[in-house]
């Protein structure tokens, strides 16, 4: 789950990193308002989950808080990356002498935390890491003790060379590491850390990841979830325990286990079709959790054919049967759909199928291949 | 032959009288696995379905039945905790089949397992199966048979359907590996490769990967410098959109890394078959000469 700018830096600020103020606004007036609290020249910046938020015009500088309000008007709203702008952050423009990055994340490949520092700042850190490999440092955290204070010096040093900025960005990290951990994330991020013409370090722009699986222990951070940020049907299927990703083909498709579930999108490409998403109905599948998924897969008017996928081990196909009998018998399709079953009581699904009216594959191949011609090749 | 697990493996089954621990107990005591023990703190002294005695701690359980592997149904919250019990039990193989483990757990858990020889399989993962001898996890025994392709993969029910495949084709297997769909796991790719290339039985080996990291191009590598014996390759996610994690944790394309064509172009590179959808496995190990 990623959070927002503005929570993320309310998570930074609260770890004790020195943040601008700044405040989020839903409407112009709002916006108007925080600039005038504010004073001066101030920043509205679109609060989406995408980045390029600049280059697509979701960042604009204002002079006052009329012009303030102007710019939230047209920001609010906007589409970037297919998300709809709902947030405005404003805050004061801040005086650069400098900008560089500083990031966490959980590296898979060293399996620990590994911060990543560097003086060229303020731009995308993986073309830095492409181009320029030597202005960054990266240093793995051992992460049953943290970041220790030498440890966060050096990246320090290696950001400022005078010890007046370097002990208050060591300081800064070492509470990074801290947020880091306390949020669950699996990334955390500074971009840019500044300093002031006045000598001060501050943390200008902040992006969190937080892992998934921290939520259920973390009800703090679970509470930031903006679902309007999200793709409705996506919600839905995450609310019944489905897995959920909608995209843009015509062969709508339903499969258990998220590995089957790639190789089977993948599949309706092989044979020249065009999957219209991603869905994964889990390990132990009841009857309800289908239903959900058939409400959710026909609810997009681009599926022209329904696949399911099911390799029965612990999911009983008997189980998915059910499910898909007592959907259709509730709704009539409106699409056709091919059923691939086969595995654990693989006879008895077979058997509800027919009595319905449905015939059932057995053959993964064969049955895609039925559905993208059914979808009209995935036109 | 085979690896990880056999005949000699002597198992302990953390969560024993759960739903999914006491389900998959009976499949793999009905499968022959030599299981032990079980552990349910609070439960020690019962039995399971008179069949295996259960324990409070599985110090214990090592203790009086002598395991030497361990398998955790606990529920993610437990399952790191799960893990240290088993590794300061001194239980030599552990395998975490508990989906939902905080990565940032796990961080923690690898390199205490390190330090105590243990092996860690998963978490996040369907287990391991060695046909005819043991089985340790929920792999379903009856689309398996006793042969000589070693089976490495990061996902459940797409490994099903290639080992159907692999049997269905009179191609039996030595053991199938599930390593798991989570970022940070106990044993990779090339953990699997060096274990197939060292067992006398295993004459092929099938690698099923998926979109996200880059532990298959690493394996690749490995294999190209290492391993003998012919090889194959699926990665899912051909058609995965960049940025989105498709249901396994670590299945997520990161910026322009972890594509399944930057995959399929190292395995290409180092000598691996490159499977283009399940259906093609029997085929590219004819074409490599390997029989059933």
């Amino acid at each position: 789950m990623n959070l927002h700018e503005y929570q993320a830096r309310a998570l930074l600020k609260a770890a004790g990193i020195p943040v601008p103020d700044g405040e989020v606004a839903t409407t112009p007036a709002e916006a108007e308002a925080i600039a005038r609290r504010l004073g001066g020249t101030v920043v509205v910046k679109a609060q989406v989950h995408a980045g390029g938020r600049g280059k697509a015009g979701g960042v604009k500088l204002a002079k006052d808080a009329a012009e303030a309000r102007a710019h939230a008007g047209r920001i609010l709203g906007m589409i970037i990356k297919g998300l709809t702008v709902e947030k405005v952050l404003v805050v004061p423009a801040a005086e650069i002498a400098s900008e560089s990055y500083a990031g966490v994340i959980l590296d898979r490949a060293s399996q620990r935390p590994v911060f990543m520092v560097s003086p060229a700042g303020g731009i995308d850190i993986e073309e830095v890491a492409a181009k320029t490999p030597e202005k960054i440092l990266k240093l793995g955290v051992d992460p049953r003790y943290g970041l220790l204070p030498h440890q966060a010096m050096r990246l320090g040093f290696f950001l400022y060379r005078d010890v007046a900025q370097a002990r208050p960005a060591a300081v800064i990290l070492q509470q990074l590491y801290r947020a880091f951990v306390d949020a669950g994330a699996s990334l955390a991020e500074i971009n840019p850390l500044v300093t002031t013409p006045g000598g001060a370090v501050v943390a200008l722009d902040a992006k969190i990841g937080v892992d998934d699986n921290e939520l259920e222990r973390k009800p703090a951070i679970a509470a930031l979830r903006d679902v309007s940020a999200e793709n409705p049907a996506e919600v839905k299927a995450r609310n019944a325990g489905l897995s959920f990703i909608k995209l843009d083909g015509a062969v709508g498709c339903c499969v258990n286990g998220a590995g089957l579930a790639m190789a089977t999108m993948d599949l309706v490409k092989y044979y020249g079709g065009e999957p219209a998403n991603f869905l994964d109905i889990g390990g132990s599948s009841n009857p309800d959790k289908v239903v959900t998924a058939l409400e959710i897969i026909t609810s997009d008017p681009n599926v022209k054919a329904i696949l399911f996928n099911i390799f029965g081990g612990i999911t009983r196909c008997d189980d998915v049967a059910n499910g898909i009998v007592a959907a259709t018998s509730r709704t009539k399709l409106a699409v056709p759909i091919v059923i691939r079953l086969t595995g654990t009581n693989e006879e008895r699904a077979v058997q509800i199928l027919q009595q319905a009216g449905f015939s059932a594959l057995t053959d993964m191949d064969e049955a895609v291949e039925r559905a993208v011609a059914l979808a009209g090749g995935g036109a | 032959m085979s690896i990880f697990v056999d005949r000699n493996t002597r198992l302990v089954v953390q969560g024993i009288t759960g739903r999914d621990g006491s389900f998959h107990t009976r499949q793999m005591l009905d499968y022959g696995t030599n299981v032990v023990a079980g552990v349910t703190p609070g439960k020690g002294g019962q039995s399971f379905e008179g069949r295996v005695p259960i324990f409070n701690t599985v110090a214990e359980a090592v203790t009086e039945t002598r395991a030497n592997a361990s398998v955790i149904y606990v529920p993610a919250r437990f399952a790191g905790d799960a893990v240290y019990e088993a590794a300061d039990a001194g239980v030599e193989l552990v395998v975490c089949i508990s989906e939902g483990v905080p990565v940032l757990d796990m961080t923690r858990v690898l390199p205490y397992l390190r330090e105590r020889g243990a092996r860690l399989i998963g978490p996040n993962c369907p287990g391991v199966i060695s046909p005819g001898q043991a089985k340790v996890g929920i792999i379903p025994g009856q689309i398996c048979r006793e042969g000589s392709v070693g089976v490495v993969s990061r996902s459940g029910t797409l490994t099903y359907e290639v080992v159907h495949q692999l049997t269905r084709a009179g191609f039996g297997q030595t053991t199938c590996v599930g390593i798991g769909g989570d970022p940070i796991i106990g044993t990779n790719f090339i953990d699997c490769l060096q274990g197939f290339q060292a067992d006398p039985a295993t004459r092929a080996i099938v690698m099923i990967g998926e979109i996200g990291g880059t532990d298959e191009q690493q394996a690749a590598e490995f294999a190209k410098a290492k391993v003998t014996k012919p090889i194959v390759g699926f990665i899912a996610g051909q058609t995965a959109p960049p940025g989105r994690r498709m249901g396994h944790a670590g299945a997520i394309i990161s910026g322009a890394s972890g594509t399944a064509a930057e995959k399929m172009a190292s395995f290409e590179r180092c000598g691996i078959g490159v499977m283009k959808r399940p259906a093609d496995v029997v085929p590219l190990l004819k074409e490599r000469r390997v029989t059933p």
